[in-house]
């Protein structure tokens, strides 16, 4: 006994305490959990894989998302979406900018993540910082892109006519596959300033950022279930994300044509949007604008009865 | 569980002798006991059955200060078409829900937009959801909600009387109200979130059942905790050791809390392992619920189209 215990890296005695030996500590690696509702459950299928970078080291065992999964993000994200949506506009601004801030505060932890990911270092410093200026960017136009976008009809009968963009309400996402950071905030952060909450399945081959990324979300001040990440598989779990009744708009970025007729086909079962960012550089500084958070929202024309002043005659 | 007389004792004796040696609840067991029942795998053709048997026991709900002749119509709309689009989509039927649960003075009202669908008008009755009313209030509460036309009756029993130690007064009120009741079948309302103890939750089914109570039932709903997996138990093993000294079967009625399909199914579990295959109808077993209707028609709506539902296609009430 005393010699396996020797063998073993721990170097802990058999009386329980540390053996100054020298022995090399063994590190203390993370589990890689996804993300709902604001909790890290494991996958509730038990399953998990194993991504490895192009050196063939592995990376980590990564939970194995299943569609019941999605299922439970899905009823997470419906059920903020009310809150999210009800959150006076600068108040979301303020949320994003603080996903920001926590993410400036763990830039090293990201960086060295896409690092293992064979991100090359200047790259991936780029990546990083380029991912918190983006949210800063969208958590300015939280409370902008409304008045941009509205407009005052005119019509010919006694009404105020006016038409205001609305979040359409549960979007799901299939994130970009490779620039596994800055792919992901740009496209979770448009949807989420327009007051849409999300189920984003993240890069399968480069899942570690998302992970830490919900970590960030996750002290923000983000409610519980207005970003939901899952990991897993693409070719398993697009059709659950796109099929879902409960799902309003879908967004896909590779550029696989097979993949994209069967969410174009499986959308029509309750009229998603979908929307294909896949000839998006997100790593061009130039890759954001209000125009992805149009993208997900909804134009409600109200027609408010009001009296006709103009054709009130001199009398008014 | 030891029987406690081996025939029935005169009423009077059984008043004062027997709540006192209700068997005590081994709480640890029995929530052990209850976490097993949803271990069960329930798939495809038997989900199904289960989900359509679940519809056909809900006792649809409304309860709120705020219930109009409107709400009530739209509610008993609902009891008889829970959604006519499976009916096109698959081309078969749905079951009716058991019945509408409603106040005293909805009762008319629900009588009258049911009609002839066979679909039980509940009433609450006697001071609900408090119970805190004399006992002539209580008496002309059930009388009225009868008259108007309730078949079933959900009373209170009065839980301060109960934690004082007033067995006898508790047990006198039921058979009250029973007598009040006539031919409509009494349900007795534990709120076993106010009673505290599984012990005590025991108790007061013995003393019901023994009283006349033709169900008992967890909660109002208007209480936290309502109702749950090791009460309801501690419940049906009552009306199984009533069962089995008086030969009289006794109804069950979980309330409050039970929103989602797949809880309703281990539910079902439990009254077959516990009470058996008599009591798997909704002349013995009734859920009350106003949400869970929705959930097992979206879950029935998945397993024919295979897409996860949302609740913006199924009509609220």
């Amino acid at each position: 006994m005393e010699k396996l215990i020797k063998k073993s890296s721990l170097a802990i005695s058999e009386n329980g305490l540390e053996k100054k030996s020298g022995g090399k500590r063994v590190e203390v690696l993370k589990t890689y959990k996804i993300y709902i509702g604001g909790q890290f459950p494991r996958t509730e299928s038990g399953r998990y894989y194993i991504p490895e970078n192009a050196a063939g080291k592995k990376l980590a065992n990564v939970c194995l998302s299943s569609r019941k999964d999605v299922r439970d993000a899905v009823v997470a994200a419906r059920g903020a979406v009310s809150g999210w949506s009800g959150r006076a506009a600068f108040n979301r601004s303020q949320i994003l900018y603080r996903i920001a801030e926590m993410l400036e505060g763990r830039k090293a932890q990201f960086i060295e993540e896409l690092m293992a990911q064979d991100t090359s270092k200047a790259k991936a410093e780029k990546e990083v910082t380029l991912a918190i200026d983006r949210l800063i960017y969208y958590a300015g136009w939280c409370d902008k892109f409304q008045q941009l976008f509205s407009a005052v009809n005119p019509v010919a009968s006694s009404h105020f006519n006016f038409s205001v963009p609305e979040p359409t309400g549960v979007v799901s996402i299939i994130a970009p596959q490779t620039d596994s950071l800055i792919g992901l905030v740009s496209v979770i952060a448009p949807v989420i300033a327009g007051g849409n909450t999300c189920v984003v399945l993240a890069s399968e081959t480069k899942p570690l950022c998302a992970v830490t990324f919900a970590e960030v979300l996750n002290s923000s001040d983000v409610p519980g279930g207005v970003v939901n990440i899952l990991t897993g598989k693409p070719a398993e779990l697009a059709s659950w994300m796109v099929d879902h009744m409960d799902v309003n708009a879908t967004i896909y970025c590779e550029n696989n044509a097979a993949v994209q007729q069967m969410i174009r086909e499986k959308s029509a079962s309750n009229l998603k949007r979908v929307f294909f960012y896949d000839q998006t550089n997100w790593m061009n500084p130039d890759s954001q604008s209000p125009y992805f958070i149009m993208d997900t929202q909804e134009i409600k024309t109200t027609w408010h009865p009001v009296e006709n002043i103009a054709g009130a005659g001199g009398g008014y | 569980m030891a029987v406690q007389h081996k025939k029935p004792a005169p009423a009077a004796t059984v008043r004062n002798n027997y709540f006192h040696s209700s068997p005590p609840i081994d709480q640890v067991g029995v929530e052990e006991r209850a976490s097993r029942f949803t271990k069960r795998s329930i798939k495809k053709e038997s989900k199904k059955n289960g989900l359509l048997l679940v519809l056909n026991m809900i006792d649809l709900t409304t309860l709120e200060g705020k219930d109009t002749d409107g709400k009530v119509k739209q509610l008993c709309y609902k009891a008889m078409h829970p959604h006519d689009a499976y009916t096109t989509l698959t081309g078969e039927e749905l079951p009716t829900v058991a019945a509408i649960c409603v106040y005293p003075s909805m009762v008319k009202v629900a009588k009258k937009a049911l009609g002839d669908s066979g679909i039980k008008v509940a009433s609450v009755a006697t001071a609900f959801p408090s119970g805190q009313a004399p006992a002539d209030i209580k008496i002309r509460d059930t009388k009225y909600a009868v008259n108007e036309g309730a078949d079933e009756v959900d009373m209170v029993i009065s839980r301060g009387k109960f934690h004082a130690g007033e067995y006898n007064f508790v047990f006198d009120e039921i058979a009250a109200i029973k007598e009040a009741c006539g031919d409509a079948r009494l349900k007795v309302i534990l709120e076993t979130g106010e009673l505290g103890t599984l012990d005590k939750v025991r108790r007061a089914s013995d003393i019901a059942m023994e009283a006349g109570a033709d169900f008992i039932k967890t909660s109002t709903g208007k209480i936290q905790p309502a109702a749950t997996m090791p009460v309801t138990l501690v419940m049906l093993e009552a009306i199984r050791d009533f069962y089995y000294k008086t030969g009289k079967m006794i109804g069950m009625k979980p309330a409050g809390g039970i929103s989602k399909s797949k809880l309703a199914l281990h539910y079902l579990v439990m009254v077959k392992e516990v009470l058996g295959e008599d009591w798997l109808n909704n002349e013995w077993f009734r859920f009350g619920a106003s949400s869970l209707a929705n959930d097992v028609l979206m879950q029935l709506v998945k397993g024919k189209t295979g897409l996860y539902q949302a609740a913006n296609y199924f009509s609220a009430d």
